[in-house]
């Protein structure tokens, strides 16, 4: 149905892989997972939850008496990044939940990454060791000091093979920068710096410097009665290291460029799609909102997320998209009661494939969409236990919406809007995507032949 | 007089259920009101926005007030509001028994089970 990364092809059919976390209905709140993200080689699967936790798979190298069968992601380090704090001067409550992780290129044997809750942003290094000195001087082999007078020779340590080990150190803090609640992180391409951004502003960081960041956006009015619109989500650009973009709630992108002037409140473009006055409601201001913004791998496209839909823009194109999805329009006769139980504020997110032909978004009922750009089609699966055996073909879900409901089908009010898939990742370079439940992680692979 | 006031409100209500008809969001909007007839006209005020900003509530603690209702002390008056309107401040004054424990321990993600 999809391409594949070779392209062309449009038969991809996704298996079921692997599932991971609890299976009891009972879902602790810190066990909700908040952000899934693959590493650039796509080796290591990162995830963040509500309780602060960032869980690493890493998938096994592929092994030499099954060619063809993709390893299996299993967990390589686990830790507590961030914890509850109290903000007592403002009376604030400061949650742990990771809100985003981003993985910094690899330079080294070790892997870093930047994990943010609403506050504050750590950088990570996860090492492994596998070897140990042993034959010290001065202690025993359990690290009690010897007495030095048993001391008579002399000898070098040798370093001795262990079980692996991987440990995760927080290497820098950076804290204290942001007033309101932080949305996104990006890394920038000049391997130097980072942005954090949060409801009102964007920051610039140098990635070794903690004590100091610079604000490149504002949109804080002097009188926040006069505030209309906050920022939902903020992206460097993949190659050209001056451009970020930032989405508002409004449904408006803004493309800044950094050699322009130090505080890019000026946009170099604005994307935003007309809209039609005689279609205003109550509904179109929060239905426009974007809850993601995700520049296409080759820099030549950006991705945006409303409420309701997904639009593909050209950044040479600022009056409308090129591309618009509809992810499920037929939810747009149930606003009233997504409003009152506050799902029209649910922010998800988006992905593209790793050459941009497909993308793909979660919606409710644990249902994900994918849209083939190519060849213009778009199909629903479902991620639950049941379509959970190993390598078990997954089956296109449809949704009726009128009055008939074929064998098969599943009607609109029978959807679970407590099942909501927001977090969603598609490998690199490959054709397994991670895709996340309340408290539960999928992998699917395509079937290979 | 009346009886033209009578047929503009009905032309109206027309208006409003074709309107209805033709944009499923606008008979959603309808129902919305309906049900909440105090409901301001667009969502996108900056009270919105502003509820939005604080996402989780700030609590609020004035240690002369938890002193003297300790002290079962009758309160007249409450401090004076402060100065932006779309603050809320609550009425009860907490005691330590009253506050949501402190999350604790650092229980291993299911994840990784």
């Amino acid at each position: 149905m999809m391409a594949g990364p070779g392209g062309g092809s449009s038969d991809v059919q996704w298996c079921f892989s692997q599932v991971k976390g609890a299976m009891d209905d009972d879902v602790a709140e810190a066990d909700i997972i908040s952000t899934v993200e693959f590493n650039q080689s796509g080796e290591l699967l990162a995830t963040g939850d509500k309780g602060g936790r960032v869980v690493i798979f890493q998938q096994e190298p592929e092994s030499k008496s099954q060619p063809l069968r993709r390893g299996e992601y299993n967990v390589y380090s686990t830790f507590q990044s961030h914890e509850p704090e109290f903000d007592y001067l403002k009376s604030l409550e400061i949650e742990e939940k990771i809100n985003k992780i981003r993985w910094l290129p690899q330079k080294n044997a070790a892997h870093f990454l930047l994990s943010t809750n609403d506050k504050t942003i750590k950088l990570w290094k996860i090492s492994e060791r596998d070897k140990r000195p042993e034959g010290y001087n001065l202690k025993e082999e359990d690290g009690r000091y010897k007495d030095p007078s048993t001391v008579t020779t002399l000898r070098v340590p040798v370093l001795m093979p262990m079980d692996l080990m991987v440990e995760a150190s927080p290497r820098r803090v950076f804290a204290n920068a942001h007033t309101y609640h932080i949305n996104s992180i990006s890394i920038n391409s000049d391997c130097e710096t980072y942005l954090s951004a949060d409801d009102l502003r964007i920051n610039l960081w140098h990635q070794e410097i903690t004590d100091r960041s610079f604000n490149i956006v504002d949109i804080k009015p002097a009188n926040m009665e006069d505030l209309t619109e906050v920022i939902t989500a903020a992206e460097f650009h993949p190659n050209q290291c001056n451009t970020f973009v930032y989405s508002s709630s409004k449904g408006t992108i803004r493309l800044c460029d950094m050699r322009a002037s130090a505080l890019c409140d000026k946009h170099t473009k604005m994307f935003e799609e007309p809209e039609d006055p005689n279609n205003r409601s109550f509904f179109s201001e929060i239905i426009s909102s974007i809850s993601d913004v995700k520049f296409s791998n080759n820099g030549r496209y950006m991705m945006t997320r409303d409420y309701l839909s997904i639009k593909i823009w050209d950044l040479c194109m600022e009056t409308r998209p090129v591309e618009t999805y509809q992810v499920h329009e037929y939810l747009r006769s149930k606003l009233c009661s997504l409003y009152e139980n506050d799902c029209i504020f649910d922010k998800f997110e988006c992905c593209w494939n790793g050459n941009d032909s497909v993308v793909m978004t979660g919606s409710y009922n644990n249902f994900f969409r994918m849209f083939d750009r190519g060849y213009q089609q778009d199909v629903t699966y479902e991620a639950s236990r049941e379509n959970s055996r190993p390598r078990s073909i997954l089956k296109p879900r449809k949704i009726s919406t009128g009055g008939k409901r074929k064998k098969d089908e599943i009607s609109v009010d029978s959807l679970d809007f407590s099942k909501k898939i927001i977090h969603t990742a598609w490998h690199p370079l490959d054709n397994i995507i991670a895709v996340a439940t309340t408290n539960n992680l999928y992998i699917f692979q395509d079937k290979l032949n | 007089m009346s009886e033209e006031n009578e047929e503009t409100k009905t032309s109206n209500e027309q208006q409003e259920m074709e309107e209805a008809v033709a944009s499923p969001e606008k008979a959603e909007e309808a129902k919305l009101k309906a049900r909440y007839p105090n409901l301001g006209a667009k969502p996108g005020g900056s009270d919105f926005l502003m509820k939005r900003l604080q996402k989780g509530g700030q609590k609020y603690f004035d240690s002369g007030d938890y002193n003297m209702a300790k002290a079962k002390m009758k309160n007249k008056q409450l401090p004076t509001a402060p100065a932006e309107k779309t603050e809320i401040t609550g009425g009860h004054i907490p005691t330590p028994q009253d506050l949501p424990h402190r999350k604790t321990s650092m229980v291993t993600s299911k994840l990784a089970g």
